[in-house]
């Protein structure tokens, strides 16, 4: 392959540092009494705890799965440190409380904490190891009356809501990621907007690993009730480091009658070095509800990061006229492996989904697309419209589909298209005899891969995802 | 001109710089730089361009931020400024008109969907925008129906200046009844066997290339 495609995907990691900050850090292992303590720390109420020794217990009976197509060593869960937090946390008054090396940390990594994302008009949830070092823009949320703080906070100020909603679509016992992530998750992300309003601005969680052997377990829980709509963004990266780390979120997303929730990541976690050592792998749950009629979730993702990405956003249809989408870009390059897609469960009357999948494989990349389309019995008039390309650049790499469609009631209707290309000496040649450089053409021929998905990411982020495509802004909209 | 397989495609990726092609021997001089040594791009941005034979499709990338990105790497290489979307959009509109092809196909993805003779008007479009001082067509006139002939003919007409060079790669004389040369050079086996005014075309419609490849094989074994 010409030198510039061998020069955009052998770029080194931007965000591999590590921040040198003391931690309060559990011993590793996992146990009851590891639980009970994490549950102590974050003082919570008698039904969180009960809630993850349950799952805990549910745990210790699972197998870890292994039908994905990916390959690691064996994980040992007892070797792992389950909570970590940097020592200066503490319930926060305001961001001027933040330990600056930690803002100092978010601003390296372009995330600024304080005044800047309030002119951008985004509010930002900024979670280091386990715990949330800071939300922005809460009083102007809380003016609306959406509530938007950390997991722990939300334990502690709103029960009621969390009692009401945690594991209504992720149960404790749902797989044995999401057990695990239940028993220990140490914190994460709360939003819950109420009837009738429309969040004016992007809610935005930034994901940060920092201390070696941890494993990181955030939940994320989001509420749209009735009427209500919220555009929800997470980001995510991780220093370089020689042993893989496992990350195991959980996200649950509600969406009430009429109510819109869009989610959009851009992960960027560590991907391990060019012999495949390092990097996070990277197991998450995540899962919507359409509860209502008229709802409608939306997951857009770009996967450029991770050693291994194992996860499936996924929406439960069960309001009538309900919608689920789809949109994603995964990228994988080196040894990195991905087995990513989506579950589309249509149980309510006219429920529509719509899949978008964009996989590029570069270097030793090995890329999977699995997606399950089911059709419940009850499901009259249900759609679906699934579409995954597949790119491939240079022939070391390979790219997998596999599309699962279970379809009990017959008026359904159900579209598939898929197609595979290679990027092409040819197409760099014809760009760079008009003058274009090599590393630009195969951004430009990259971003016109992914434009479908592209278009749906939210404005900044579109900037992040293609800005580590390494493609301009320009890309997308010209 | 010249039979199939006598190098003038071979030629014509040589000077544009296509990877997939190894000079053995020899030297190209090109305003007073050895070309052979230049990247594609930068001789591009000198003023090189090669109307491809056979397009490449680029999906998803629309023609307007393709040949912006073009005409602004061109810009950038002589130490001028970039220009923006809307000024490149005033910029084209003439230039479209030039190859009958209406506004609606810079929002196209680049030759993806276009039909033959598209494909080779778009080529002749991008060289109008770009305006080159040496242009090479490689075969723009084959697969054309007569009127799709005529209008890249036009194109290229419109554009001669005494700035500017233009090799037309062809096989068949037809396409010089509109562009009419001012030197005819045949290719066989690689060499240029004979060199002539625009009538050379015409003798060669009349006597076939067998003509000349006697001609060249007397040549070869002279040498």
């Amino acid at each position: 392959m010409g030198s510039g495609i061998e020069a955009l995907v052998n770029r080194e990691y931007a965000y591999g540092f590590v921040t040198d900050i003391e931690t309060d850090t559990v011993p590793a292992g996992l146990n009851e009494g590891i639980i009970r303590l994490i549950s102590a720390k974050k003082n919570e109420p008698e039904f969180m705890l009960e809630w993850r020794l349950k799952a805990y217990r549910r745990w210790l009976t699972m197998k870890e799965p292994h039908w994905g197509n990916v390959k690691y060593p064996a994980i040992d869960y007892n070797s792992l440190v389950y909570y970590s937090a940097p020592k200066s946390v503490k319930p926060l008054q305001s961001l001027d409380e933040v330990d600056p090396e930690l803002l100092r940390t978010y601003e390296k990594l372009g995330i600024s904490l304080t005044e800047q994302k309030f002119l951008a008009g985004v509010a930002v949830d900024a979670i280091f190891d386990s715990v949330s070092v800071g939300t922005t823009m809460r009083e102007e949320l809380g003016k609306l009356g959406i509530i938007f703080c950390s997991f722990g906070e939300a334990v502690q100020n709103h029960p009621e809501l969390v009692e009401k909603y945690l594991g209504t679509v992720v149960p404790h016992s749902d797989n044995f990621f999401a057990a695990l992530n239940a028993a220990v998750f140490s914190d994460g992300s709360f939003a819950y907007v109420p009837k009738g309003v429309k969040c004016p601005m992007e809610l935005s969680t930034y994901f940060r690993i920092n201390s070696a052997n941890t494993g990181q377990f955030e939940r994320t829980l989001i509420i749209a009730d009735e009427g209500a709509s919220v555009s929800y963004l997470e980001g995510c990266t991780a220093p370089k480091r020689d042993e893989n780390q496992l990350h195991a979120a959980v996200v649950e997303l509600i969406a009430l009658d009429n109510a819109t929730v869009k989610y959009s990541t851009v992960q960027n976690w560590y991907a391990g070095d060019a012999e495949g050592k390092g990097g996070i792998y990277n197991f998450v749950t995540k899962r919507g509800k359409c509860a209502g009629v008229n709802s409608k979730i939306s997951w857009t993702q770009v996967e450029t990061g991770s050693a291994i990405t194992w996860k499936y956003p996924s929406v439960i249809l069960q309001g009538d006229n309900s919608v689920g989408e789809f949109y994603s870009v995964a990228v994988v390059n080196k040894k990195q492996q991905a087995d990513t897609g989506t579950k589309m469960i249509h149980i309510g009357k006219n429920t529509k989904s719509t899949i978008v999948s964009k996989g590029i494989s570069a270097g030793e990349g090995n890329n999977s697309y699995r997606g399950l389309v089911r059709v419940l019995p009850k499901a009259e008039g249900a759609r679906n419209y699934t579409q995954c390309d597949s790119m491939l650049i240079g022939n070391k790499c390979g790219a997998h589909t596999f599309p699962y469609i279970e379809v009990q009631n017959n008026t359904a209707t159900l579209e598939h298209e898929a197609s595979t290309s290679k990027i092409g000496e040819d197409q760099i040649f014809y760009c760079k005899q008009r003058g274009v450089s090599a590393e630009h053409a195969v951004s430009m021929i990259v971003s016109g891969f992914c434009r479908e998905v592209f278009k749906e990411l939210p404005m900044e982020f579109a900037v992040e995802a293609q800005q580590l495509l390494g493609i301009t802004l320009e890309g997308s909209v010209g | 001109m010249g039979p199939n397989g006598s190098g003038k495609s071979t030629l014509a990726q040589v000077l544009a710089g296509n990877p997939s092609y190894q000079v053995t021997q020899g030297t190209v001089t090109y305003d007073g730089q050895n070309l052979l040594e230049l990247d594609p791009e930068v001789r591009a941005q000198n003023g090189i361009f090669l109307a491809f034979q056979y397009p490449v499709e680029i999906p998803g990338v629309s023609n307007a931020y393709f040949l912006r990105s073009a005409y602004n790497e061109i810009r950038k290489a002589k130490g001028m400024e970039e220009v923006d979307p809307l000024e490149f959009l005033d910029l084209v509109e003439e230039k479209l008109k030039l190859v009958d092809m209406d506004e609606s196909m810079l929002s196209r993805s680049v030759n993806q969907g276009f039909s033959g003779g598209e494909k080779k008007r778009n080529e002749i479009f991008q060289m109008a925008v770009l305006a080159p001082r040496l242009a090479i067509l490689d075969e723009t006139d084959s697969g054309l129906d007569i009127d799709a002939l005529r209008i890249v003919a036009q194109g290229v007409n419109t554009l001669r200046s005494p700035e500017n060079a233009t090799i037309v790669v062809t096989h068949y004389q037809r396409l010089l009844n509109y562009i009419v040369p001012d030197f005819v050079h045949v290719l066989s086996n690689g060499r240029i066997v004979k060199s002539g005014g625009k009538e050379l075309a015409l003798e060669l419609e009349e006597k076939g290339y067998d003509w000349l490849q006697n001609v060249d094989a007397g040549a070869g074994a002279a040498a």
